[in-house]
């Protein structure tokens, strides 16, 4: 903490965001390491408060690794390693002491590929909030996650009808329908649209625009146009000479696409690598 | 002359070739051969069987006595049923945890020691299954239940060692299916705030429901066709009884028994083993049949 | 959030106790084999109480042979023994040119007769070797308590006997090894044929599909229908040929067609589909740019398959053609069906003798109600087993090289 590279961050971070307490997520010096392979080197990260925040950069940059350890899904792979703190509501979770199962609940995720459950449309949603210990009217918060989700109308007559079935901008809404059901408050998004067609992404980035009014969301995307589309924050990550991947720049997205501050950064959107 | 050459070249090989083919077509011949050669013999002796015997008496009689011509199946057919449904009692519950254990719990490290032994276990002959059951799983029921209780021979203990035999082709056949449902359901369910037993117990095996059927039927029809072990441990001498500690004969154990000794031909004895050997061949096969759709309908699912 | 209950440490109870449901049974699983295990070693060695029929002192006064000269060694056996018995032993061997230590022999087997009288089982003989030894004193007077590895040398070597002591296994290992040799013959050509005609020749078509299905069924018919098919086609149907009567082999004694032959194509026949699978699994994992640069080159199609694909894929084979051979040594139904002669002594001498085979002679042991016999039982598994553990053994541990090589290259 006491390097002078960390006190710089923070400077910068706090030219970009005046109010600390909106941070609902901070990394500090987060690190990840897959056996002997360093695979994400110290970043540093915060989320704001019913924002979007983007994670871009070319493929095996780190993003998705950084992603995944803010709900510690990391730590599934076996020798995983994760280090630095990760502050959620001022609590570093990133603590054995802390229940891996209770965070995943309140920090939900959403997959590259839309991966429902082999069962009904219904079972798909309460499923999460079942096992969960949910105690209101289950038929209520089906109905509420598909709304949110803007799947409603479109499944309202065939919910006990197999998840699998449905299309696979469908699957991807259900998805995510799924994971609010559960009621989180930061949803993780991993590359929520590269396996669908431009359609059906732009439902989901009108439904990213729509949940960000309740939630707090993170998104790693391959698209700049996209991140320039949907996010308010846009980090740039990038791996160095050991193909460790480490954080570019970090700031509000137009400032980000319009006046790169790194060299590199300014690179990548323009299209000369990635 | 040098025309006639040049198409003697170009012949040769394609001869050389075509016998070759011919031959090969022949071996893939020869497993239809010995399905046909199954069906027919079982069939032609079975035929005979029921011009001395009705059907209807083998399909309802309860006594199977041939001194007194009595051909009744269902006394061996429900000593078959009841030795089978104690090993899958055993074997299914057994064989899905271990499944689970191996396939969504045990490190690699574990996985790579339990699987051979497994495999050891999957490849010691069933004679010596038999051995197990005579001379450990009797004399243990016997002293658990009373030696008046437990017959020498009985069913239940040839069941119960049967449902050892069959639990390692289980076991794998079910981790196959677990292994097979994708990554990303489990990841879905830890994202959700799932514990492993939730993610494993009710998203993985649901999802591997077919899968796991497929292996539970194939372990049953195992269970029916198995012979040494009843052979050895059940029992000579058919007895139409429910309870598990009498001595009762199997189909199988019936057929080894009689065509063990000098058996002569042309006798209602011998064709009798043969009309039992089809209604076990019957069995067996829709079990597998069952068995094989179930894993197709779960191979597509995934694919 | 208020409709959540905090509910993540009863649920981490649930999962632990499941945790624990399901080492359990995994524990379980693997006693079972050592429990297996140990019940055949536990029957294969333990101490034994012998007694002699005659004992040595009613021979001669101080009970040591070792006194006697030549003559009045052979006056005690002519005197014990029937008239027939010295003809014979006479006829064999005169017993004035015998050495003193062969006319002993002779005596101690034949007159002195050492038999066990009652043996027990090695845990009985760790755990209660004191009241084995007082009940030995108190109820077998004269008998002598002896530790007995039922698996020996004389038990490997020796053929047949009623008497379980002096029983071995050679004829049983000579069957075994005989029918295998015959079985793998019949079955290796055709089950690989038949594999790379199912993987590179056929097209999807109607018979190559109903081909694939009946091969997926054979699999599963159990094996004692094989013997059914064996009895009525090799042993009854083929007789002149199995019982090698069509070339004038006709041992009056095996006329009826249970012979080795009967029972090599019997197995064989129940292991094709396994090593059909097999194979097909093993050319399918060649990779089909082997095939096409071999092709390029100009090669016909049998030429590719030759000189490429199975070269590249007979360490599969070979592997899984070793797993069904292993499970063939084991079967014992169906040969029991196909009537192996349970007892014989003379041991197999071509494809036209009677035999037994190891699986067989287990089970005849292991039925008999003698404890004596279900210690050479015992012995007699311990055989089979590493016999099988040899070559199982082998089998996965080739797959795991190669396994092992083609993942790190």
């Amino acid at each position: 903490m006491s390097s002078t590279m960390e006190l710089k961050m923070h400077k910068e971070e706090r030219n970009i965001v005046k109010d600390d307490r909106k941070m609902i997520v901070s990394l500090k010096n987060l690190n990840v390491y897959y056996g002997n392979f360093h695979a994400v080197d110290n970043v540093n990260l915060n989320l704001e408060k019913n924002k979007v925040t983007a994670l871009i950069g070319p493929s095996g940059c780190g993003k998705s690794t950084v992603l995944r350890s803010i709900n510690r899904m990391n730590e599934l792979l076996p020798e995983t390693r994760v280090t630095g703190e990760i502050l959620f509501d001022g609590v570093n979770i990133n603590n054995p002491k802390i229940d891996a199962v209770a965070v995943r609940r309140r920090i939900g995720m959403v997959f590259q590929k839309p991966n429902p459950f082999p069962k009904s449309i219904y079972e798909n949603i309460s499923w999460g909030a079942k096992i969960n210990g949910y105690k209101g009217d289950m038929d209520e918060l089906v109905e509420k996650s598909l709304r949110k989700a803007a799947l409603w109308e479109e499944v309202k007559d065939k919910l006990k009808q197999s998840a699998m079935r449905l299309s696979g901008g469908q699957q991807q809404r259900l998805c995510i329908a799924r994971t609010i059901a559960v009621e989180p408050e930061i949803i993780l998004m991993d590359e929520p649209a590269s396996a669908l067609d431009p359609i059906a992404t732009a439902r989901i980035e009108e439904l990213i625009y729509e949940l960000k009014k309740n939630y707090t969301i993170a998104i790693v995307t391959h698209n700049m146009h996209q991140a320039g589309r949907i996010s308010d924050y846009t980090s740039f990550l990038l791996i160095n000479e050991d193909r460790k991947g480490h954080l570019v720049e970090y700031g509000v997205t137009d400032d980000l696409f319009l006046n790169p501050k790194d060299i590199r950064t300014e690179e990548y959107i323009s299209g000369k690598f990635g | 002359m040098t025309e006639i050459n040049i198409a003697w070249y170009k012949i040769r090989p394609k001869y050389h070739e075509s016998i070759i083919t011919w031959f090969l077509q022949f071996c893939a011949g020869v497993s239809i051969l010995v399905t046909l050669g199954i069906v027919f013999i079982l069939g032609k002796e079975s035929l005979l069987f029921f011009r001395e015997v009705s059907i209807v008496e083998f399909l309802t009689s309860t006594k199977w006595q041939p001194l007194i011509e009595e051909f009744g199946v269902l006394p061996l057919l429900n000593s078959t049923l009841t030795t089978s449904f104690i090993a899958m009692a055993i074997a299914a519950p057994l064989g899905l945890f271990v499944a689970i254990y191996l396939s969504e719990y045990a490190s690699e490290r574990v996985r790579n020691i339990l699987k051979p032994i497994l495999e050891i276990l999957a490849g010691i002959p069933t004679v010596v299954y038999g051995y197990f059951a005579l001379t450990f799983m009797t004399p243990l029921l016997r002293i658990i239940f009373g030696q008046n209780t437990v017959d020498i021979y009985n069913t239940a203990s040839a069941g119960l060692v049967m449902g050892i035999l069959i639990l390692p082709l289980v076991t794998s056949i079910t981790e196959d299916a677990l292994k097979a449902v994708p990554y990303s359901l489990r990841e879905a369910s830890y994202g959700l705030g799932a514990t492993k037993l939730e993610a494993s117990w009710t998203v993985v095996v649901p999802a591997a429901f077919s899968g796991i059927a497929a292996a539970f039927i194939l372990g049953l029809s195992r269970a029916i066709g198995e012979t040494m072990i009843v052979a050895l441990a059940a029992g000579a001498g058919p007895n139409f009884t429910f309870n598990p500690f009498e001595a009762a004969e199997t189909l199988t154990g019936y057929i080894v028994r009689i065509s063990g000794g000098d058996i002569s031909y042309n006798t209602v004895d011998y064709n009798s083993i043969f009309a039992l050997g089809l209604l076990l061949f019957f069995i067996t096969l829709i079990l597998n049949i069952i068995s094989r759709k179930l894993v197709k309908r779960f191979q597509e699912v995934y694919d | 959030m208020s409709n959540f209950k905090e509910n993540v440490e009863t649920r981490y109870k649930i999962s632990n106790l499941w945790n624990v449901v399901f080492t359990t049974a995994t524990v379980i699983s693997v006693f079972m084999l050592i429990l297996l295990l140990l019940n055949i070693i536990n029957g294969a060695f333990g101490y034994v109480a012998i007694k002699n029929t005659i004992e040595p002192t009613e021979l001669i006064n101080s009970g040591n042979l070792d006194e006697l000269n030549e003559i009045q060694l052979i006056e005690l056996l002519e005197s014990h023994l029937s008239r027939g018995l010295i003809r014979r032993f006479n006829f064999e061997k005169p017993l004035k040119e015998r050495s003193n230590t062969e006319l002993m022999n002779l005596i101690f087997e034949r007159i002195i007769e050492p038999r066990i009288v009652k043996s027990w089982n090695l845990k009985e003989s760790i755990l209660e070797k004191n009241s084995i030894l007082h009940y030995a004193e108190k109820e077998l007077p004269g008998a002598h308590i002896q530790f007995r590895a039922w698996l020996n040398s004389n038990f490997l070597i020796g053929s047949q006997a009623s008497i379980p002591e002096l029983a071995g296994i050679r004829t049983a290992i000579l069957g075994s090894l005989m029918i295998i040799l015959l079985t793998i013959t019949f079955a290796f050509p055709i089950g690989v044929g038949a594999a790379i005609y199912l993987e590179e020749y056929s097209v999807d078509n109607m018979f190559s599909r109903f081909v694939q299905v009946n091969i997926y069924n054979l699999s599963g018919v159990p094996s004692i229908i094989y013997g059914l098919l064996g009895l009525a086609v090799f042993v009854r149907g083929m007789e002149p040929l199995t019982s090698g009567a069509m070339f004038g082999y006709g041992d009056p004694t095996t006329t009826n067609g249970r012979t080795v032959l009967a029972a090599g194509m019997t197995l064989a026949l129940l292991i094709l589909p396994i090593i059909i699978i097999n194979a097909q699994e093993a050319l399918r994992a060649v990779p089909q740019t082997m095939r096409q640069a071999s092709y390029g080159i100009g090669a016909t199609k049998w030429q590719t398959i030759w000189t490429h694909v199975l070269p590249h894929s007979m360490d599969r084979i070979m592997t899984g053609t070793i797993l069904a051979v292993s499970r063939a040594i084991g079967e014992t139904a169906p040969i029991v069906v196909i009537g192996a002669s349970t007892f014989i002594s003379v041991d197999p001498s071509n494809i036209f003798s009677k035999f037994t085979t190891l699986p067989i002679q287990i089970y005849q042991w292991t039925s008999r109600p003698q404890p004596e016999f279900r210690n050479i039982a015992a012995a007699a598994i311990l055989v089979l087993l590493i016999l099988l553990l040899a070559m199982n053994g082998f089998a996965i541990f080739t797959r795991n090289k190669i396994s092992n090589n083609r993942r790190s290259n």
